[in-house]
């Protein structure tokens, strides 16, 4: 997993031309960077809670595309896919959470079964059973996409599990647009737990509805600090997964060479499912904050944050799970910052630009190195 | 291999059968073909379906009545999804295939255009209910589209409304404007509506874009929280009415939002959007009995899910009296075959219509007034009701 592999470098005459031009796109990238710095620099010192406010609200979105480019990553890591169908795995995982909230009232049984616990604890329990259910579906989805659409697909040329990957976003997102799957409706999503918002002006103070906070106040909401706890506990998980576990060892194993994996006794096709799992579980939990936060869901909501947690992926180095975390977050503050200081209809447009340039100068992301030949 | 090519001779053959059978049956009796071109899908489908319904019903009752100069009406429905490509489409089969001299329909600007250009090259009638950008029924020279015609006032006339109910009922001063620029219908309001309100007194403290498929609205209402407008107008449908007003009260803004009827819909969250108001063609609540029939006709035809009859939003009104504008011109032609004298009806039409009483200006568009409806927790209330 932490190794990374890449299409094999450029040879040696190419490598040359490639230093004799390289000052002009330098230059042009250390302007544009300097360019960058001065306009955030220059609107940090006009209006300093303005521009925290922002950051808190990329903050927010780059955690969100944590959760999901990790799925990107470890897929890509272990089968070299780019599981297209992702994002449409994280708006499966959004739905299912919206019909175990207004139909089934999950968020509410533990007070359904024990009357007498708190509201408090129940509301807790309520939400986090919503959570792993959700998560629980989105494992099963993925791995059904994994056996039916890309296993038969394992010894074919890339490109065609590629399509195919495509070919399967489409079908979720048109299969759910159905009127008897999610309708194609922008669907107001009914929360499990009330939002609370709090701002920061000499000190902490609570929100009160109907009331503005005090001019220069920095605000934040409990959804911000779930989505940051949810986020962080999900990279250690990981973290310690793949490092400490035997599956972790696997999955490096068959990250680094399916075949030598194979004839070491590891169970190659177990493992990518797995990898697929936990993608899924992870894209799941995502699609659940998502609409905690922004609660409003149809059934293309996957295809924008996809991408960008696509591209968040690629920035920090497809394949590398702290590159994951990194990339997301630059995403989130890119976004945010752009819809801020330049227009919100542009942010879309940066972040394909920055995949462009990421592509362009330094096409292993942060975190990516360049990879030693083999076979 | 050889029992598939059978099989699929099997198939087409009964399909043509099918096709035969079904321009069969049709021929015979004098039947007038009326397209109705309704989102019944993409963006805004409760849109869509308010428009069929609203259209139908009065289908349903000329036909009752006898027809339209003896002619049974046959509605022919396609669903146009809000979009060009699709609108075009749909317009494109119902013309040549179903061979359609009349439609109504979009119910979105942006789609009704496409659709009036073909309407103006192929001389067929369009009338949508609640088209409101002003370059529908208007070429790009000006000139008036001699076969285009709407049932609803224009964008400019909404925005006008809104800054004189902001400025004179509301006492606002400021005002922040929210605007989707690839969006003709959100566009056109928001300009009018800052060009009306500088003109009143008002000054606009922001201006901030966002596009439709936006779901995080947190930068431009830190901005907001920033500005303190005494109003913001957001003049978008529901979709995004229902998640700019949810985020902007979890973030504590007080400022009013003020939007056109594009808030009318039975999916705004009202709670959310509770202390916003909106200008909108017709309230149920008026008392004429025009509204009274149409809200007793439609209830007896519509139920909601729980039984109860259904109150028409402004889309099915419209709809409705769209329909019934180019019928009634119909009558005063005396024809349904002659496209040309249907038209000349039409712009010398007088009709007292469920959204009040309609005449038509030189460039197709209806005079008449605008009612104020204020949105509480509880459901959307009338406010007052604006002349131009």
């Amino acid at each position: 997993m932490q190794q990374v592999s890449t299409p094999s470098q450029t040879s040696l005459p190419l490598v040359k031309t490639h230093t004799r031009l390289a000052w002009i796109g330098q230059l042009f990238f250390i302007v544009l960077g300097l360019a960058v710095v001065y306009i955030l620099g220059k609107n940090l010192i006009s209006n300093p809670t303005l521009f925290a406010n922002i950051f808190i609200s990329g903050l927010q979105l780059g955690f969100v595309y944590a959760m999901i480019a990790l799925g990107y990553t470890m897929v890509y890591g272990i089968v070299k896919l780019i599981n297209f169908a992702h994002g449409d795995v994280f708006m499966v995982g959004a739905f299912v959470s919206f019909f175990a909230v207004t139909r089934f009232n999950l968020h509410q049984w533990p007070l359904a079964v024990f009357p007498s616990i708190p509201p408090m604890i129940s509301v807790v329990i309520g939400s986090i059973s919503v959570i792993l259910l959700s998560m629980l579906i989105c494992i099963l989805l993925a791995v059904t996409i994994e056996r039916v659409a890309y296993k038969p697909l394992r010894d074919a040329p890339r490109i065609a599990a590629l399509i195919t990957a495509i070919g399967v976003s489409f079908f979720l997102e048109y299969f759910g647009a159905l009127n008897f799957v999610f309708s194609p409706r922008f669907i107001p999503y009914e929360r499990p737990f009330e939002v609370v918002a709090w701002y920061i002006k000499g000190g902490i103070h609570q929100v009160v509805p109907g009331t503005q906070p005090p001019d220069g106040s920095i605000t934040f909401s409990n959804i911000l600090l779930i989505i940051m706890l949810a986020s962080v506990l999900v990279q250690i998980f990981l973290q310690f997964l793949v490092k400490r576990t035997k599956i972790g060892v696997a999955m490096r194993a068959a990250s680094y060479d399916k075949q030598a994996a194979r004839l070491m006794g590891i169970d190659v096709d177990s493992v990518i499912s797995f990898t697929f799992a936990i993608g899924a579980a992870f894209a799941g939990l995502g699609g659940v904050l998502y609409a905690i936060a922004y609660s409003s869901i149809w059934s293309q909501l996957g295809i924008l944050p996809g991408l960008k947690a696509f591209i968040a992926a690629v920035l920090g180095g497809i394949g590398s799970i702290p590159g994951a975390l990194v990339g997301a977050l630059i995403m989130g503050q890119a976004e945010s910052m752009t819809a801020g200081y330049i227009s919100t209809p542009m942010r879309d447009a940066v972040a394909f630009t920055i995949l462009i340039i990421v592509l362009l100068i330094r096409p292993t992301g942060i975190f990516g190195e360049p990879s030693q030949e083999k076979a | 291999m050889r029992s598939l090519k059978v099989l699929s001779l099997f198939v087409i053959l009964s399909m043509i059968l099918v096709a035969c059978g079904g321009t069969g049956s049709t021929g015979g009796a004098k039947e007038l073909k009326v397209a109705i071109l309704a989102p019944l899908s993409g963006p805004v489908p409760t849109f869509g379906v308010s428009t069929r319904d609203g259209a139908l019903l009065a289908i349903e009752e000329w036909n009752a009545k006898g027809g339209v100069n003896g002619y049974t009406i046959v509605p022919i429905v396609e669903d146009s999804q809000c979009t060009p490509e699709p609108a075009v489409n749909a317009m494109n089969k119902v013309v040549d295939q179903d061979g359609v001299k009349f439609v109504i329909g979009e119910v979105c600007s942006k789609a009704t255009i496409p659709i009036s250009e073909i309407g103006t090259a192929k001389k067929v009638i369009v009338i949508s209910g609640t088209s409101t950008a002003e370059a529908v029924t208007v070429d790009a020279n000006g000139n008036t589209k001699p076969y285009t015609f709407r049932a609803c006032f224009i964008d400019a006339f909404q925005g006008l409304v809104g800054a004189k109910f902001a400025t004179e009922k509301l006492g606002a001063k400021t005002t922040f404007i929210m605007l989707d620029q690839a969006n003709d219908y959100v566009k056109g309001l928001a300009e009018e509506f800052e060009k009306n309100f500088t003109a009143m007194g008002g000054t606009v403290v922001g201006k901030e874009s966002y596009t439709a498929k936006d779901t995080d609205f947190s930068t431009i209402l830190a901005k907001i929280a920033e500005a303190k407008p005494d109003v913001v107008y957001l003049p978008d449908y529901y979709n995004i009415v229902n998640l700019v007003t949810k985020q902007a009260k979890e973030k504590g803004i007080t400022s009013a939002f003020l939007g056109g009827d594009g808030w009318d819909s039975a999916d705004l969250d009202v709670v959310a959007a509770a202390g916003g108001y909106f200008t909108n063609h017709y309230s149920p609540d008026d008392p004429r009995p025009e509204v009274v029939n149409f809200l007793a006709a439609y209830g007896a035809k519509y139920k909601n899910d729980d039984g109860t009859a259904k109150v028409p939003d402004a889309l099915a009104t419209l709809a409705y009296d769209a329909a019934n504008m180019l019928f009634t011109a119909m009558t005063t032609a005396g024809t349904v075959e002659d496209v040309d004298k249907v038209k000349v009806a039409l712009e010398g039409i007088k009709i007292n219509a469920v959204s009040g009483a309609i005449t038509l200006d030189a460039k197709h568009n209806p005079v008449k007034a605008a009612a104020i409806l204020a949105v509480t927790a509880e459901g959307v209330k009338f406010e007052a009701s604006i002349a131009p």
